[in-house]
């Protein structure tokens, strides 16, 4: 879930203080994965409500939920994905803050209200959702994409140019997939067959890296494993770059805004929340990282390039982006025992 | 009798003088020291006790401890428990890990040995005067961080990088020669991030060699070989091992480096280790491997000094 980080970048703070003629009238703490907030978003917010805002960033959900338990951050707000709403709100980390009565709340698309981390949006509203799949240049392998199969038994063009994400449940599930077996497993004989089909693919990969930009733009690799908006930055730079709607399916993800529960600036927190679900906020936020955001209207507002775009609107005989609840820590287990094979 | 209790009476004060004057010196120099002192208690041990309690705990559901007594992270580190039956049978996926990292350390540090040696020779017989300058050139890459310096690397040995463009301009070869990704880049990154820790204290002991020594030794009929095994290297061992000793520690906790050169596909110790804080949720099993990382170091050093003491005696 490091689809943020373009290398390596650390935890980096970067304090953007509204200076304002007059001593701002609140604070406001913000805690999103890194290169991931539209700047312009901030300051508009800050010139708009009198608040002075702050912005960190982390690298990956386990790392915001590690530092979160600790308690006493002095955070407002924080993003996590979809899977990790639920185990926050499972441990009494966010605060209710009823975004369904919210002023802009008439802003959501529908479908994104009930959603399985969150139902009814007690807690949380969308900030971007996005797909995983892959990325092949056309001008290397003319086949069919759409299809699997190019990660684990590749065409003999693409042996050796492949990069796949360093991450556990992203590989492990495209196996899956791959296989027709069900996501968060638990059974032996089925991971069993998974472990093979890793071990066997493996010769063909290059690389096992998060910075899938760089990999496809330097033509280190031919295809990767890409998140759709990374997809996007990446065909800018090499224009044969397409990315796949494999028929096997495809992992979808959404990052949501919520509040903790021991948040310092409840209100300012709230009026954010709110702020964000209008259509023209919500298009800063996609214009910067390139994902579709959940909100009504927002297109009028978006980049020209954005709206057209074949990484954001999927075609429509595309299989339904696959939501992928948290595993129970023995499949965690099991998934770790098969990586650390894969790996060792 | 007034002149001598005189003399007695300066004595005393003199000796109250200096007795006053000791304590201030003690007083002041646990004054400075404390800094130091707490500092590598706050940052040193405090975390290290922590990680040492974590590792005999179990694992939390999402991440963290509970605080439940558990020798489940050291077992695991060598067997794997079977999920249905819970017999332990042993299992070296960790212990090819460690042996990956362990090797790939041993080999920087026998080439940095190779070329540094060589290199520290050559700017203690260089006039003192000019030696400062190449004892600067050698420390230039540190002004740059290591992150810059490791994709400054990857930017020269990709496959469209500086080094195959011009060979395949000159027409040596036809295909980029495929150095980015493999174990080869990884040792080339290491050496090139650790080559100054090796020729630094090479030269700190050979610039206190004495070249008289290796004068008598040809006038005696020793040969070069011969010279350089009984005379320089002993003289310079010191600083050998203290060379190997600050290539090997660092080299073998690298993740930055492996980790961009070698193209993830393999784990070495620190990416395992992180991995555990991640998406692996086992803080006790991470804590564990640290510390066992920890231990392998610390055994190699005490087998070291305890060598190293013994000579002394012998030589004695």
């Amino acid at each position: 879930m490091k689809r943020m980080l373009t290398g390596l970048t650390a935890v980096a703070a970067v304090g953007l203080a509204w200076a304002g003629p007059a001593a701002a009238e609140g604070k406001l703490n913000i805690y999103n994965w890194g290169n991931y907030t539209n700047p312009e978003l901030i300051e508009k917010f800050s010139k708009e409500y009198d608040v002075e805002v702050t912005l960190d960033g982390y690298d990956s959900n386990e790392t915001m939920l590690a530092k979160v338990k600790e308690g006493g951050t002095g955070y407002d707000i924080v993003v996590p994905g979809d899977y990790m709403i639920q185990i926050m709100i499972g441990e009494g980390l966010l605060a209710e803050i009823k975004p369904n009565e919210m002023e802009n709340f008439k802003h959501m698309d529908p479908k994104w209200v009930d959603v399985w981390w969150d139902p009814g949006r007690s807690y949380s509203v969308p900030w971007q959702w996005g797909t995983t799949s892959f990325t092949v240049d056309t001008e290397v392998y003319t086949g069919d994409i759409d299809t699997l199969a190019l990660l684990f038994e590749p065409p003999p063009e693409l042996q050796g140019r492949i990069n796949m994400l360093n991450d556990m449940n992203d590989v492990i599930n495209a196996g899956l997939r791959y296989l027709g077996y069900p996501r968060c497993n638990g059974d032996k004989d089925q991971l069993k067959e998974v472990t093979e089909l890793l071990l066997n693919a493996k010769q063909y990969w290059r690389t096992m890296d998060y910075s899938t930009i760089e990999k496809l733009t330097s033509k280190d690799v031919d295809l990767s494993q890409n998140w759709n908006g990374a997809a996007m930055r990446a065909r800018a730079q090499r224009p044969t770059l397409k990315y796949a709607y494999p028929k096997e399916g495809f992992t979808g993800w959404m990052d949501n805004v919520a509040v903790l529960s021991d948040a310092p600036n409840m209100e300012n927190a709230k009026l954010f929340v709110n702020f964000i679900m209008a259509p023209e906020n919500a298009a800063l936020i996609s214009n910067f990282a390139r994902y579709a955001n959940g909100i009504k209207g927002s297109e009028a507002f978006m980049d020209p390039e954005m709206l057209d775009a074949p990484e954001i609107n999927m075609p429509a005989d595309a299989p339904t982006p696959d939501f992928v609840k948290p595993c129970p820590q023995e499949t965690v287990d099991l998934y770790n025992k098969i990586w650390t094979r894969l790996k060792q | 009798m007034a002149e001598i209790a005189d003399t007695a009476l300066s004595d005393n004060r003199l000796a109250d003088a200096k007795r006053l004057h000791e304590a201030r010196a003690t007083r002041t120099r646990r004054f400075l020291l404390s800094p130091a002192i707490l500092t590598i208690g706050i940052v040193g041990l405090f975390p290290l006790t922590i990680t040492m309690i974590y590792s005999v705990l179990s694992p939390g559901t999402y991440g963290g401890v509970t605080w439940e007594l558990s020798g489940e992270a050291y077992i695991q580190f060598l067997f794997e428990r079977d999920i249905f039956d819970d017999t332990l049978t042993f299992s070296g996926s960790y212990l090819q890990i460690y042996g990956r990292s362990i090797g790939l350390a041993f080999v920087t540090t026998i080439g940095a040995l190779l070329i540094g040696f060589p290199t520290a020779y050559f700017i203690a017989s260089k006039p003192r005067e000019q030696r400062n300058l190449w004892l600067f050139l050698i420390t230039l890459p540190f002004w740059t961080n290591l992150l810059i310096r490791t994709y400054a690397m990857l930017l020269i040995i990709r496959d469209e990088g500086i080094i195959n463009l011009s060979l395949m301009g000159i027409g040596i070869v036809e295909q980029p020669v495929s150095i980015l990704y493999t174990d080869t880049a990884v040792f080339m990154g290491l050496i090139y991030s650790y080559l100054p820790f090796m020729v630094l204290p090479l030269y700190a002991s050979l610039e206190k060699l004495d070249f008289r020594l290796v004068e008598a030794a040809y006038d005696l009929y020793a040969n070069r070989l011969q010279v350089l095994r009984r005379v320089i290297i002993p003289m310079a061992k010191p600083g050998i091992v203290a060379g190997c000793i600050l290539v090997f520690i660092p080299g073998l906790g690298a993740y930055i480096t492996p980790e961009l050169l070698g193209g993830g596909k393999h784990l070495m110790i620190g990416n395992l280790i992180a991995l555990q804080f991640g998406s692996s949720r086992n803080w006790p099993f991470g804590s564990a491997a640290a510390l066992i990382l920890m231990a392998v170091v610390m055994v190699a050093l005490l087998v070291y000094i305890r060598n190293a003491g013994k000579e002394g005696a012998r030589h004695g």
